[in-house]
Parts: structure tokens; sequence; C-alpha cells
């Protein structure tokens, strides 16, 4: 019995750890941010990682590894405020395409140079004058705040839940870049006047498997970023004194990063076990999933709070940076579902609605 | 990840499910006295097939089995699905008997552990003091050697089941010249003694689960020592260390979250089932995802005592404030969900599971005061989890 990771998954953590570490230091981060340089960079780098092939099978150039292991990096990505489209194009699009067998696809998403954006949220929450209808092979609405604003090509969800694989140049197209708070990735409006696209999936469980993946990438990245925010507030305070002590030794700081270590700490065990159970307990997944997805919410959003006001005033300043992990856990928390929608839907694969 | 036991543990608990299966009809009925026969008698057999006192040594009682914590899960787990009673529990057995099997000498040992593990005989623990709470090193009731024996002077407080216990494990200032950490001893005395005084310390709950001690010119021989002179600090320190973690197990908290789904499914308001109603099912969800948290939490800690490669020295110590800070919000949103239904206490007609709600939402605020504080628990995640400093000693000695 071993509840944990594994030597092989420790050891892919580590390395992409380094490699964000030396790579990806914040001050790459800001100018990515900043749209000085272009994130696909980042992505390009990280296919020597086989980041980007990581769910893809073997013998289509892809390293095949599970669910756990993209829980791994997606903490890592978190820790880091790494700008890569990981869980969309590498988790949330290869999973479907994995199920339809298409393997060309496949093959360019393990060499980083097809990026699929993810065009889910008229299905989770239709917005009043948005919405996917589909004739034939053909897509018509809009969709609002899509995953990735320089993907090549869209999976958009249909009303039915099915799965359409869309070119962003193909005819019929519009796509509107949509301004976060969160820099580090980036979201779209999709408009589509009788564009054509390909089906991928009619089976709604395809997209549901999906949609659970997604957001348990969110919540292993608000992990990985929680966690780099305590990290940061523990050391700012061991450094910053005022009234001739460093503010660490007051209590009143100290059980703030305390009450932050007691709540992140479970949460390591709960993405870890969701993980687990989309690689080998179906049954539940989707359960394990929302309600990482929903905790990971309620917790970053506190620590990303509290981790600011332990570092005073300079938390609120652009010097230290620390913003870009408040607004990362921020954007993990309202993209595919509120955690108020994602627990009713917990509630409702329990049978208590 | 691997959470399977592996084959060599399914024979082991095809045996545990026999046992329960063949013996199931002789556990002592709900509410039974400590010391009844029924209860005696299923504690000695469980002994002896090894379900409790399992790594005990067979000179003293136990069953001698080699210490496998996967065994002790499986039976913990079996006993616990097969709604079996695992047997007796308290002080003398959770937090004494470990301590004699390392510190105690072999008289002490003969003399306690088995008597003790057979529930011949009772313990109670006396360490708070009305001004040594949170600063247990200050504790003031003091031994002074007078020829062959202690004499026992002070008060003590939470003691639980003092008015039963025979026996008392208890800490007093025998060096009272000497750093208050290091002039402390550890004594075991007679709760018979003359100069005992007990009296129930009436709570919120309406019960009086613990009591005040005090102690006037008791005489305890000089033998009753565990440890050294002075050395009493380190033997309580192992013991506090091993309550903390039993507090509040998940598994009780998942049952619990269980019951009030129950409650939910059945109970209505108005004519709606408390269960459709988005705000209460909305706040169920959110304690669910957190008790999941502290199950896998759980699994983890369990898995780090396997493979000691895994590093959980933060992980164990959240356990105290998270497990019962979450149970005592758990109990309270039940009663929260019935509304003034959820008032309904002891006598009254409307009272549901027995009042269990109510009683445990104020029972674990005790346990969230009690065995360290949150605030000091709060103290240790944060000195000795996170590196950060130590409040600055105000009046030390």
């Amino acid at each position: 019995m071993e509840f944990g990771l594994s030597e092989e998954q420790i050891l892919l953590q580590d390395s992409v750890n380094r490699y964000l570490t030396e790579q990806v230091p914040l001050d790459r981060v800001r100018g990515i941010a900043a749209g000085e340089e272009p994130d696909s960079a980042v992505w390009a780098e990280l296919t020597e990682l086989g980041i980007p092939a990581l769910l893809v099978p073997e013998h289509l150039g892809g390293v095949g590894l599970g669910l756990l292991d993209a829980v791994v990096v997606a903490e890592v990505l978190g820790r880091h405020v790494t700008p890569a489209p990981f869980s969309t194009t590498a988790v949330m699009a290869a999973l479907p395409l994995i199920d339809a067998g298409m393997e060309e696809e496949l093959a360019s998403i393990a060499t980083g140079e097809l990026r699929i954006g993810i065009a889910f949220g008229e299905t989770i929450g239709a917005r009043a004058d948005a919405g996917i209808t589909t004739n034939g092979d053909t897509l018509s609405g809009k969709c609002l705040f899509a995953l990735d604003g320089f993907a090549d090509c869209y999976l958009v969800a249909a009303a039915d839940k099915s799965i359409y694989l869309v070119r962003a140049d193909a005819s019929g197209v519009t796509r509107n870049t949509l301004t976060t708070i969160d820099k580090t990735r980036t979201t779209c409006e999709l408009l589509f006047d009788s564009a054509q696209a390909k089906q991928v999936s009619s089976d709604s469980t395809v997209y549901e498997r999906a949609l659970d993946a997604g957001r348990l990438m969110q919540a292993a990245d608000t992990l990985g970023a929680a966690q780099a925010m305590l990290d940061r507030a523990v050391d700012y305070s061991l450094q910053r004194e005022q009234f001739n002590r460093v503010i660490g030794s007051f209590q009143a700081v100290k059980h703030l990063c305390a009450d932050m270590a007691a709540d992140l700490e479970p949460c390591r065990s709960l993405v870890w076990y969701a993980g687990h159970a989309m690689d080998a307990v179906p049954e539940e997944a989707t359960l394990l999933a929302c309600h990482a997805k929903a905790h990971l919410s309620e917790v970053g959003q506190t620590i990303a709070k509290t981790a600011t006001e332990v570092h005073g005033g300079m938390g609120f300043t652009d010097l230290l940076g620390l913003h870009y992990w408040f607004k990362r856990i921020g954007a993990n928390r309202q993209l595919l579902g509120s955690p108020e929608q994602v627990r009713e839907h917990a509630a409702r694969i329990q049978g208590l609605i | 990840m691997d959470l399977s036991y592996g084959p060599k543990y399914s024979q082991f608990r095809d045996e545990v499910r026999e046992f329960l299966t063949t013996h199931k009809h002789l556990q002592p009925p709900p509410k039974s006295e400590q010391r009844s026969e029924a209860v005696l008698a299923w504690q000695r057999l469980l002994i002896e097939h090894g379900y409790h006192s399992r790594t005990i040594p067979q000179q003293y009682g136990g069953f001698g089995a080699e210490p496998d914590i996967i065994k002790s899960r499986i039976i913990a787990e079996e006993f616990s699905a097969a709604r079996v009673s695992t047997g007796l529990g308290g002080q003398g057995i959770s937090m004494l008997v470990p301590v004699l099997l390392e510190m105690g000498t072999q008289e002490q040992k003969q003399q306690f552990v088995s008597a003790t593990i057979h529930g011949e005989m009772v313990w109670c623990q006396g360490y708070s003091e009305p001004g040594a709470g949170s600063d247990l090193a200050a504790l003031s009731t003091k031994a002074v050697l007078d020829g062959d024996e202690w004499v026992i002077n002070g008060q003590k407080i939470w003691t639980s089941t003092a008015q039963i216990a025979d026996w008392i494990f208890c800490l007093v200032r025998t060096e009272p010249e000497a750093p208050k950490h290091q002039g402390i001893s550890f004594l075991l005395f007679d709760m018979n003694t003359p100069g005992i005084e007990i009296r129930p310390l009436v709570d919120m709950t309406g019960n009086a689960n613990f009591n005040e001690v005090f102690f006037t010119d008791v005489r305890v021989p000089k033998h009753q020592i565990v440890g050294e002179r002075g050395q009493g600090w380190m033997v309580a320190n192992a013991i506090l260390g091993h309550e903390r973690g039993s507090l509040a197990p998940p598994d009780a908290a998942r049952s619990r979250l269980n019951g009030v789904i129950q409650l939910m499914q059945s109970e209505t308001i108005s004519g709606e089932k408390l269960i459709d109603n988005p705000i209460f099912r909305d706040r169920l969800m959110k304690l669910q995802g957190r008790v999941l948290a502290m199950q896998y939490h759980d699994m983890r800690l369990l898995s780090a005592r396997i493979n000691k490669n895994q590093d959980v020295k933060l992980a164990k110590m959240i356990v105290k404030l998270i497990g019962t800070e979450l149970r005592h919000e758990l109990e309270g949103f039940a009663i929260d969900v019935m509304g003034e239904i959820g008032l309904a206490y002891e006598d009254n007609p409307y009272v549901r599971n027995g009042g269990s709600w109510q009683y445990s939402y104020m029972y674990y605020l005790g346990l969230i005061i009690g065995g360290g504080t949150s605030q000091i628990q709060k103290n240790i995640i944060a000195e000795r989890g996170l590196g950060m400093p130590k409040e600055p000693k105000v009046g030390a000695r």
C-alpha cells in the first residue's frame, strides 16, 4: 500500500520544477504576460520534457502517462505561474482525441506543433446571447471564454455535449481576445457562422471526462500556486522587520501562516486521489474532480488573500509580482464552472438532487 | 499510487471476518458498565485473538504480535464495517501502557500492563491544573519526599474518569528549584489513597465528562515513579503526541456526514425536504469536500507509516486542528438544517438522533480546546512545521 507519488512521478515533478525555476522565472512570466514574448516559446521548450505529449500514447510519439502524472505537472506549472496551454491541449483536448482515435492530431500535439483550445463554456453555463448550434458538420453561434487565445484549433462542445474540432482560421470563425485579470493564460470569444467542423464525439461521457480532467488540472494548478504563495509569505515574514523583530515572530502572523498550511496540506491528498480515481477508480472520478475543483477554489481564494496580507503593502504592489499567483488562483476558480456550480454537480451525481 | 493491501493480507481479512461472524453475538450490549462481566469477557476474547493489545508482549498479557500497520488497519476496518465493539479504550490503555512499555521498570510493567489492558484496572490522567493549561509545564501540584514516601499537595482539573478510576498517572513538581520543564516527575498512585477528593465538573453539555481532583497530604510510595525525578515532562510529551492524532478520526467524520445526509433526506420544513434547499445542499457539499480531503490525508499518513521515505512532518501536525474544527462545524451544520428542532435536547420528544448533534457540537468545542488548543496547534505548525520563530519568553524561569 502506497498513497502518494511514485519515484517516477517525483522525478517528473523535480525535472519540470528545475526547468521552470531556471528557464521560466517570474521575470520571463512578466514578459509573456505583457505580450513581449509569445507563450508558444515556453510550450516549444516544454516539449523537450515531454509535457505536451504526456497523455498521448507512445506509438504516436507520446509519453503515454495518466491523469495523476498530469496532476503532478499541473501543480508545478501553477507553482511557477507558467504561461502554457497544458490543461487545454495536453489534457482536455488529448483525452477526447484518444477516445476518437485521431492519431494525426495526437501526434501533432505530442510534438508541440498543434495547440487546441477548449470551448466548453456554453455547455457548462450558457450566457443569454451565446450558445452553439450544429447543423451537420457546421457550427453556428457564440462561445465566451474559450480557453487559449492562441490555439490553432478548438474543441467546441454543443448543447447536447457532442464535441467538435474546428480550426481557428476556418471560414466562418471569428476569434476575439477576451482580457481577464490572469495574464499568464489567455481566453477568447469564438463566433461561428456555419463554420466547418469535424465531430470528435457524440458521447456525453467523453465530454464529461474531459471536463472532469480540466477541473482537476485547475485544482492541481491552484494547489501549486497556493503553495508558492504560502512559501513566499513565510519567507517574507522571516525577512521583514518591524518593531525591531521579524514580523514572522508575531503570533498574529504565525497563525495566518499556520492556517494556510493547515488548510492546504489535506488538499494535496484530495488532488492526488482525484488523479488516481481518474486513472483507476472511474466510478469515483467525477465526484472527486468536482470536490477537488470546488475545495481548492475555496482554499486557494483564502490563501491568495492571506498570503498577500502577510506581505503587507508590498503584497499589493507589482514589485513582488505576487499578484500573478493571486490572479491565477482567481481564474482557476471562475473558469469551467464556479465552485457553487461544481458542488451542485457533485450533489446531482450522488442523487441528492 | 497503490491502494491495495496486497494478496497476503486478504487471508488475514478473511480471518477477521470469520471471527466477527462467529463471535459477534458475544459483544457486550450497548451502554454496558465498564466493569461488567460482559465487557471484561469480550475484552479477554479480543486480546486472545489478537484484535486488541495486538503488539503488547505476551509476558505482559498482550497478544504479542509483530507490529503490522496494515493488519491493525484491517481489524479497524472490519470491526467498523460489522459495527462490532473494538473493546476498551481510555487513557490507561491508550496513553499509560505505551509509556510503561517504553520507560517503566520491569516491576511496573508486570504490575500494571496486563491488568490495564484487560480492563481490570481503570486509570485517570492528572496533568492539567487551574493554573497550568496550555502552559502545562507551569504546573504547581507539588510532591515532597518524606522518608520513603512522596507527599502530594495541589489540584488537578479536566480529569476524565476520575470518579471510576482505580489509579492515576500524575505530573507533579518535585524539583522546585529546577527550570520548569526539568522539575516535574511522573507518579502513579491509588485513587483510594487518603487525602484525595474528587468533584465532578459539569460542562456545557450538561454532563460531568470531567472532574476536579484535590490532593491534601497524599502519601505515595517513593518507587511509584516512571522515569527518574525531573523527567516527567519528557514522559508526558511522548504520550500527548499520541493523543492528538486520535481525537477526531476521519472515518467518524464521514459517518456523521452520512448521518446529516439521511437527516436532510427525511426531514421536511414547509413541505420541502431539507436536501432540496439549495443553500443547505451547497453547505453540505462544501463539508463533504473537506471530509474527503481529511480522509485521503489520513490515507497519506497511514502510507507514510509503512513507507518511511514519505515526508509527512507538517501533514501530521495539522490533524488535531483541522479534524476537531471540521467536526464541530459538521455537527453545527446538522443543527442549522433542522431549524428549531435543532435546539431539542435531553427529554424533548422532538429530539433527533438522541440529541447527539447538539451534544457533539458542544463536545467538539471542548476538544478544540482540550489536548492542546487550536491556538497552540497553530504555534506548533508555524514553529515546527514552517520554521517560524518562537514567541520571546516573558518571565521564563
